[in-house]
């Protein structure tokens, strides 16, 4: 009897163990967004998580919930603290702005509250001005600026994100002083401040950009980035105009898990979720949508976040 | 006339399908609480994966329109608007109700959304080109000036006291600085964890219109019989239909209003029914009745909320500016499918860009029948024994302000705001002007703080905030608004003294 017992003891233990690595995932996945429906990171997300459940990818569903507010604080608040560390509640991530928001403080979480998955898509951000202004390049802008210290007003979505930062390695590398407004209402509302001439000229996501210079509202004078983007190969890079900015203030979007989720589940997503973004019906949408791919593995997107956490330490000091 | 060439593809079985699908589909969703327009448009999108462009336009079109006129089935018969185009609704829509009218109140307001909605839309199909420009015409120093005015609605939405009503809206606006700021990166007033992202609008909006009903209806007890039996009169369609016609002030008020303020990025829906009541209350014989379950106020309200959705579409389908949360989803649904809204959506995709805009326009008729078919049937809510209707409401409230982003931090401060406008009612203070200035709060702070950031940069503050013809209009017009308040305010006092 006693033998009976323990050999079910022993095959229920069995049971439950695979339960938790192999066969994971038993159920659907939910993801969180940090901003509402409808944004750029929000539409991605469903675009590359939506084959999820074919069996060669999860084989479960990825259900995406928003959970927007305070430039994405609430949602990566909530994930550090309160998500469940069971693999069944991914986030998508935003880089620089999950770096740049825990140096800055306020906020319960720094990159160590996460374990990275996969990055999806890296959009730049882009200097960008009116479709009159008399401005053509990038040295056109620092002239203005060196000129009238403190005048050139160009907007961006808020602070501490990617637009904001991509400001700072401008001012700072070109040595001037312009006025960054930031806006409420996220990248659309610096878009409309630029066209609609409330400022001289703005940061923008080059997905945005993009489209709203291919409507001929706006100019694209410059890219925060190391190389040229294949939407816009005419448009140069920063270091190009003469201007040190390295990539930075790229925003990095991907997929990532809380600190304390089981290895196996780590490593079972790390291993399917790359390739999952790799279908081609993913990529024909995303480019349709104008959002730039850039997948990368576990160990890169680590490497990556490591890099952003020493650039933004320097470049934030003092602020 | 371009657009009437496309009218075919909107009457393809498949395509009719859709659209009578997306109206149902909106009409339930609007009615239920805390279920917005942004949201039901958001839960479309990945249905429309599996649609072609077209198909997946008209699904998500005639939703929109759909869900702006469900709201005011819950703004009506529980009080609770659906989102802040409803507000205004409440005010004369829930005493209708309340007094057996609820079909009445119901056929009037989808028969004037029918109207307003209409003449939106044919102001996005007509004009979109010069509207673009007028959309773009509001600056940060306009949009400040713009909440400002909104805040002089305040006097004539309480009734009793404008000094209790402007300390309402100034609670409003305190509530609305909690959380992280964008503008200067900096926390204020968060004390709980669910605060963080300041007090979300929807649940907000259930808190404060539901929970005192239900306080104040538990608290008569299970045997109450001093309520009488409360007869639900049927109302004649076609005496709506004259109805709406002979009150074609408010009617003409509430349209242009809604169509001008829907066009204006970043304010949009949210407020135009409340100016509308406002403006038409203003210019009504008959103001004492406002507020008392006068059809002037549900006609404004609701052509007002209507006559927005059209306009609210301008800067995204000509520049590829999203002007509001719901446009900003509608955005997704294009980009998904490789379209890219502005000149090129008109230019190379008229086949799609046209029949999404006729769908609206059919959708507003769908709607409307729709709406006037179960208006009577949902009239009928108001028999519901008081025990029962209190546990329901609450229960929706629950759902509904828990479904906005599946967070319990939302449910909490739905139950603190909602037992805290129950004490504050007890001392008259109502609970639209207290919404009002949660909602105008924000506007004209990131308008003001970003446009000092411009005048610092440019020509001072002086010059930014109060020269322009469009600023000294806006001012004006504030001056205007409140003085008369004021004025008739006065006048009153002078009367019944």
């Amino acid at each position: 009897m006693k033998k009976l017992i323990a050999a079910l003891a022993v095959s229920l233990m069995g049971l439950i163990g695979t339960a938790v690595a192999g066969d994971y995932p038993e159920r659907p996945v939910l993801m969180m967004v940090s901003y509402g429906a409808g944004g750029a990171t929000d539409f991605q997300a469903r675009i590359v998580t939506m084959t999820a459940g074919n069996e060669d990818a999860l084989g479960m569903p990825i259900a995406i919930i928003n959970k927007p507010g305070a430039g994405g604080r609430v949602g990566w608040n909530w994930f550090a603290t309160e998500a469940e560390k069971d693999g069944y509640t991914l986030a998508a991530y935003n880089i620089p702005h999950v770096v740049a928001q825990s140096i800055k403080g306020g906020v319960d979480y720094s990159t160590d509250s996460f374990e990275p998955i996969a990055n999806w898509g890296a959009d730049p951000a882009v200097f960008v001005v009116g479709k009159d202004s008399p401005m053509n390049s990038m040295a056109d802008v620092v002239a203005f600026a060196k000129e009238n210290p403190g005048k050139l007003t160009f907007s961006g979505a808020g602070l501490f994100v990617g637009h904001h930062i991509a400001a700072l390695q401008i001012e700072k590398a070109a040595g001037v002083k312009m006025a960054y407004i930031p806006t409420k209402g996220g990248g659309a509302a610096a878009m409309k401040a630029v066209i609609a001439g409330d400022v001289m000229g703005g940061v923008n996501n080059l997905s945005d950009a993009f489209r709203a210079a291919s409507a001929g509202n706006i100019k694209i004078l410059g890219v925060a980035d190391l190389e040229r983007n294949e939407f816009l190969p005419d448009v140069p890079t920063m270091k190009e105009q003469g201007l040190d900015v390295d990539n930075a203030s790229v925003n990095f979007r991907g997929v990532m898990v809380p600190k304390g989720t089981p290895q196996e589940v780590i490593d079972k997503l790390a291993a399917t979720v790359p390739e999952m973004f790799k279908n081609a019906r993913v990529a024909k949408r995303m480019k349709a949508g104008g959002s730039p791919m850039h997948i990368m593995t576990r160990e890169e997107v680590q490497a990556m976040w490591a890099a952003r956490q020493a650039t933004l330490e320097e470049l934030l000091k003092g602020l | 006339m371009e657009f009437i060439y496309y009218f075919g593809e909107v009457f393809t079985p498949i395509s009719m399908l859709l659209l009578i699908g997306g109206t149902i589909g909106g009409l339930i969703l609007g009615a239920t609480p805390g279920l917005s327009p942004t949201m039901a448009v958001a839960l479309l999108i990945p249905f429309t994966f599996h649609l072609t462009p077209v198909h997946g336009l008209i699904l998500l079109g005639a939703a929109y329109t759909s869900t702006v006129a469900g709201g005011a089935v819950s703004a009506i018969l529980l009080k609770i608007p659906g989102a802040p185009a409803n507000i205004a609704t409440t005010l004369d829509g829930h005493t209708m109700a309340q007094k057996g009218e609820g079909a009445k109140a119901l056929q009037l307001s989808f028969i004037s959304s029918l109207i307003g909605g209409v003449f939106g839309v044919l102001l996005l199909i007509f004009l979109t080109p010069v509207l673009a420009q007028w959309a773009l015409a509001f600056g940060p120093s306009h949009l400040f000036w713009l909440a400002i005015l909104g805040v002089t609605v305040i006097g004539s939405l309480e009734s009793n006291s404008v000094v209790k009503g402007l300390l309402s809206g100034c609670i409003g606006m305190w509530l609305a600085t909690i959380g992280f700021d964008d503008m200067l990166g900096v926390k204020r007033f968060v004390f709980h964890s669910s605060l963080g992202g300041g007090v979300n609008i929807i649940p907000a909006l259930i808190g404060l219109f539901a929970i005192p009903q239900v306080i104040t209806m538990f608290s008569k007890g299970r045997y109450d019989t001093s309520v009488e039996q409360i007869k639900v009169k049927k109302h004649p369609i076609g005496a709506a239909f004259k109805e709406v016609i002979s009150r074609k002030m408010s009617l003409m008020i509430g349209t242009i209003t809604g169509s001008i303020i829907g066009l204006i990025p970043g304010v949009g829906g949210q407020i135009a029914g409340l100016v509308a009541y406002d403006q038409s209350k203003k210019f009504s014989p008959e103001k004492a009745k406002f507020g008392t379950g006068h059809s002037e106020g549900v006609i404004a309200a609701e052509s007002a909320n209507n006559a927005m959705v059209g306009p609210s579409l301008v800067p995204l389908l000509t520049l590829s500016i999203p002007g509001s949360p719901t446009a900003a989803v509608l955005l997704g649904g294009l980009l998904i499918h490789g379209i890219f809204p502005g000149t090129d959506l008109f230019d190379n995709h008229p086949d799609v860009a046209w029949p999404f805009i006729n769908s609206m326009l059919i959708g507003q008729i769908l709607m409307c029948v729709f709406g006037i078919y179960i208006a009577s049937f949902a009239a009928r809510v108001a028999q519901v024994p008081q025990s029962v209707m209190a546990a329901t409401v609450l229960g929706l409230a629950l759902f509904g302000s828990y479904a906005v982003q599946q967070s319990m931090g939302d449910v909490y401060v739905m139950a603190v705001l909602g037992t805290m406008m129950y004490f504050l009612e007890r001392f008259g203070f109502s609970a639209a002007p207290l919404v009002l200035g949660l909602i105008l709060g924000p506007i004209a702070e990131a308008n003001f703080v970003q446009g000092s950031m411009i005048a610092g940069a440019t020509d001072g503050a002086f010059t930014y905030f109060f020269t322009g013809g469009l600023n000294i209009f806006l001012i004006a017009i504030a001056i205007l608004s409140i003085g008369y308040s004021a004025w008739s305010e006065l006048s009153t006092r002078k009367e019944s003294a």
